[in-house]
């Protein structure tokens, strides 16, 4: 028998860590700049974008690493922006006591929808979560005593241990970057993770994994109970930034709109849904700011991303260093 | 709740349930003979009903414009095929739900832009403008039966050019085996542009058809479109019989729940409770008729094979 | 000698198509037992409900005396089935050394651990050595498993499965589509390899067959027509006109 060779080293790359550094500093800047430049309107806008990110980048666990497109992803924002908006309006105003019940609602629902979605694969995958995230956004839809379909103004804001610090601008901007780049950070240790390798390997090869003796079926709904509960987490997020919470945050064309920022960005990258979501967002102000009609010319843009560029802007970037080296 | 009020439910239930199916079947037959998913099915739907309003304003005439909207109709199907969709097929699904959200966005800004956001509505033919009385005390608007028979007519069609003639065979064939069907010798692409096209062209019927019933406004096909999904999750991908079925039950179930659920309810809990809860239940019903349906059968109810 | 595996009535058929008729065969500790037969003798199916992929109609199949027959394919790997597949089977994306770190990683504590760096863990790494270099593709560690050649790739199938340290391999055409060295090569490591490992092996090449089995069984039309040491089944009638005459003559 041959003497054992040592497993080769593992290489970290340095370049992503760099640039979403840069990313986050420049979000961290954001509110200064804003004193001088545009006001309310831009960190506003920075939270809704950096909000949307923290989605995205849960979307990304599910698209990019376990291979699961998910179209009904907008559901849990808008289950997390209810619960929220819902126990506020009922006089229940702790965030301490929010929280728990947002993450508990959107888990239970993760597993529930879940357990049967994941039954299928490929195109039946997409179509029955698109159904799940409609029978969401119908169903809060259809709560009369809290806003039907006009959504519910949160008339109190939410409390941190009695205190009103969240609500304050300085607050939510703070805990929304501080989320965002703690979602951010998970997301890459849990891709990364002995459950992660297992996630990643059964996209590509379910029997073989299988075969292995991993039940596959058990670590999917895993990773869609954890999308899930992030994103209800962003979305109690939503509801106590806006003050303002309607079923249309968990409407079709958002879980679309989450895919867009996925595949925009690159999927399964370190920076792709961070980087994609806060290009979505800059992208919808420029192009209508040049337009109402914006969505004639992203339309058009969608289909010819669909069709030409599938590695996103994280795959642009690689190429121009690439061929910059 | 009477008697009548159900009977009254059942036909709506079954108007809806007959456009459903219009639009199903062209989603299935495109799925299943291209494994293709179009999310910009229900803009077909859209552009039928909008066609029909504009061309009701040019004639003056209903089924003038009804028999000029329908050709009219494909051609936008084929068109949209040319630019976007014949380049797809090879893709995979993300790319497909991708590239069809983007036409989605796009005619859905069109229209808006063309006929504005306010929902039109165009008005019921004269020759069908008087109500049927059905039993004692219920009288049932014509045009809503003309349109459940002509849904029904348009089934009946379809089933015999599937069962009998030869492109039927072949589609019948490519849902289940594609790569057969090729090996045949048969032109694909010809076959998958003769499917694409009269699929569209039945979601155009639909919209024609629906004008005069519902109002017609920007993004009006996105919602039945999903619905129509879940129609085809239930029924079976590729199956005609299956969309056929699961159609008339979904339409069924969404009408007869939103009125029934409320009521039994009330039998269990306080009225002002059951009001409240009554119609999210209600309009998730068909959700969780999907759900249950997928626990017992993942492959559908008519799937025309066990595993894609 | 106790019997690992234990087939009794195996049967399945697709419809009217009977697959598997009534087969009972078993392996035994420290053995090699080779199964042949024609293309569509119902090997691969045979191997597939072995190990889980497909269900029998009928019929009991028990590993280490425990019924398995009802359990999912991952349930018998966990139990200690390891197989390789007919078509090579890995996971392209990773490297070579993820593979079998993956297939290590089945068998060495929970894999809901969220946080840790599985790349990182050595004791992973290192199960994944041994079985690499045990199988001769040490020196391929680093490499991303969708470029290795065909033959690498039969090797991977291997070292995956005996990575999972199993208590018996069900091997499924390992040197199909091998070169003639390559497949001597592997011959050679599957001979060292028995005595840990009880194997079950589909192949189609007579000569490694030969020189690896100490039972052969011949599979024809689902069932199974002869069963003995090689020399027997060498010189068996049935055999040879079931099988060798097609195949050699």
């Amino acid at each position: 028998m041959s003497t054992l060779e040592a497993a080769p080293p593992v290489t970290r790359p340095v370049a992503p860590l760099v640039i979403a550094g840069a990313i986050f500093a420049l979000l961290a800047l954001t509110p200064l700049f804003s004193e001088l430049y545009g006001g309310a309107y831009v960190t506003s806008l920075a939270v809704r974008a950096m909000i949307l990110a923290i989605v995205a980048i849960s979307l990304d666990l599910l698209m990019g690493h376990a291979g699961l497109v998910s179209f009904g992803h907008s559901a849990f924002v808008a289950i997390g922006a209810y619960v929220a908006g819902i126990m506020v309006t009922e006089g229940a105003q702790e965030m301490a006591l929010i929280l728990p019940t947002a993450i508990l609602c959107a888990a239970g629902f993760a597993a529930l929808s879940g357990a049967i979605c994941l039954r299928t694969s490929g195109v039946s995958f997409i179509m029955i979560t698109l159904a799940f995230g409609q029978m969401v956004f119908f169903g809060l839809g259809s709560l009369a005593q809290y806003g039907g379909d006009d959504g519910l103004t949160l008339w109190s804001s939410p409390e941190v241990f009695g205190t009103r610090w969240l609500t304050s601008k300085e607050g939510i901007y703070w805990v929304v970057l501080l989320t965002l780049i703690t979602t951010w950070a998970l997301t890459h240790r849990i891709v990364g993770s002995r459950f992660g390798r297992v996630l990643r390997a059964a996209r590509q090869n379910p029997t073989r994994v299988a075969s292995m003796g991993y039940s596959v079926f058990r670590y999917r709904l895993t990773a869609y109970i954890i999308a899930g509960v992030v994103s209800a987490i962003a979305g109690v997020l939503w509801a106590t930034h806006a003050a303002f919470v309607s079923p249309s945050l968990g409407s079709w064309q958002r879980s679309g709109d989450l895919i867009v920022m996925v595949v925009l960005g690159g999927m399964a990258t370190r920076n792709g849904a961070l980087i994609g979501a806060l290009f979505f967002i800059l992208l919808e102000e420029v192009l209508s700011s040049i337009t109402h009609d914006w969505r004639l010319i992203f339309g058009p843009l969608l289909v010819l991303i669909a069709l030409h560029a599938r590695g996103g802007l994280v795959g642009l970037l690689d190429r121009v260093r690439g061929a910059a080296a | 709740m009477s008697t009548t009020l159900i009977l009254i439910q059942l036909l709506n239930g079954l108007q809806l349930g007959v456009i459903l199916f219009l639009i199903a079947a062209g989603l299935t037959l495109v799925f299943g003979v291209m494994g293709f998913i179009n999310l910009a099915h229900g803009v077909q739907y859209m552009l039928g009903a909008y066609l029909a309003v504009w061309l009701y304003g040019l004639t003056g005439s209903f089924l003038v414009a009804l028999i000029l909207a329908l050709p009219l109709a494909l051609a936008l199907g084929l068109v949209l095929e040319f630019l976007v969709f014949r380049h797809l097929y090879d893709r995979d699904h993300l790319s497909q739900v991708l590239a069809t959200f983007g036409v989605i966005l796009f005619l859905n800004q069109l229209v808006k832009v063309l006929f504005g956001p306010a929902s039109l509505i165009v008005p019921v033919p004269e020759f069908l403008d008087f109500s049927i009385p059905i039993v004692d005390g219920l009288r049932y608007p014509a045009y809503r039966l003309a349109l459940i028979a002509s849904g029904l007519l348009v089934a009946l069609l379809l089933w015999l050019i599937i069962a009998k003639t030869r492109v039927g065979m072949l589609i019948r064939a490519g849902a289940t085996n594609p790569d057969m069907v090729s090996a045949l010798g048969v032109n694909v692409r010809q076959l998958f542009l003769v499917v694409f096209g009269f699929g569209a062209m039945l979601a155009g019927f639909a919209g024609v058809m629906a004008a005069p019933v519902f109002s017609v406004e920007p993004g009006m096909g996105d919602n039945l479109l999903i619905v129509a999904f879940v129609v085809i999750v239930i029924g079976g991908a590729g199956s005609i019989r299956g969309a056929f079925v699961a159609a008339l039950l979904v339409g069924l179930v969404d009408t007869l729940g939103r009125m029934l659920v409320t009521d039994g309810l009330r039998l269990v809990m306080d009225p002002s409770s059951a009001n409240q809860i009554g119609p999210a239940i209600a309009s998730m019903l068909i959700y969780v008729l999907m759900a249950l349906v997928l626990f017992w059968r993942p492959e559908g109810l008519f799937a025309p094979k066990a595993a894609r | 000698m106790t019997a690992v595996l234990e087939l009794t009535g195996v049967r399945k058929a697709f419809g009217a198509l009977v697959v598997t008729d009534g087969v009972d065969l078993d392996l035994r500790d420290g053995e090699c037992h080779a199964l042949i037969g024609p293309n569509g003798a119902g090997k691969s199916t045979l191997i597939h409900q072995i190990s889980g992929v497909l269900a029998p109609d009928e019929g009991r199949i028990a590993f280490e005396g425990r019924d398995v027959t009802s359990l999912s394919l991952a349930e018998r790997a966990i139990a200690g089935l390891g197989r390789s597949f007919q078509i090579t089977s890995i996971i392209p994306e990773f490297t070579v050394l993820e593979n079998v770190a993956l297939a290590a990683q089945a068998r060495e504590g929970s894999s809901f651990r969220f946080f840790g760096r599985a790349a990182e863990e050595a004791a992973l790494n290192e199960a994944a050595m041994e079985a690499l270099t045990r199988i001769g593709l040490g020196t391929r560690a680093g490499i991303t498993a969708g470029t290795l050649s065909h033959g690498e790739k039969r090797l991977l199938e291997l070292a995956i499965a005996i990575a999972g340290r199993p208590r018996a391999l069900l091997l499924d055409e390992p040197m199909a589509g091998m070169g003639r060295a390559e497949s001597e090569a592997l011959t050679e490591t599957l001979k060292t390899l028995k005595s840990t490992y009880p194997m079950l092996l589909i192949e189609h090449d007579m000569e490694a067959v030969f020189r690896l089995a100490d039972r052969v069984s011949v599979l024809v039309a689902g069932a199974i027509v002869a069963s003995g040491r090689p020399d027997e089944v060498r010189t068996d009638p049935q055999a040879r006109a079931a099988y060798l005459g097609e195949d050699h003559a």
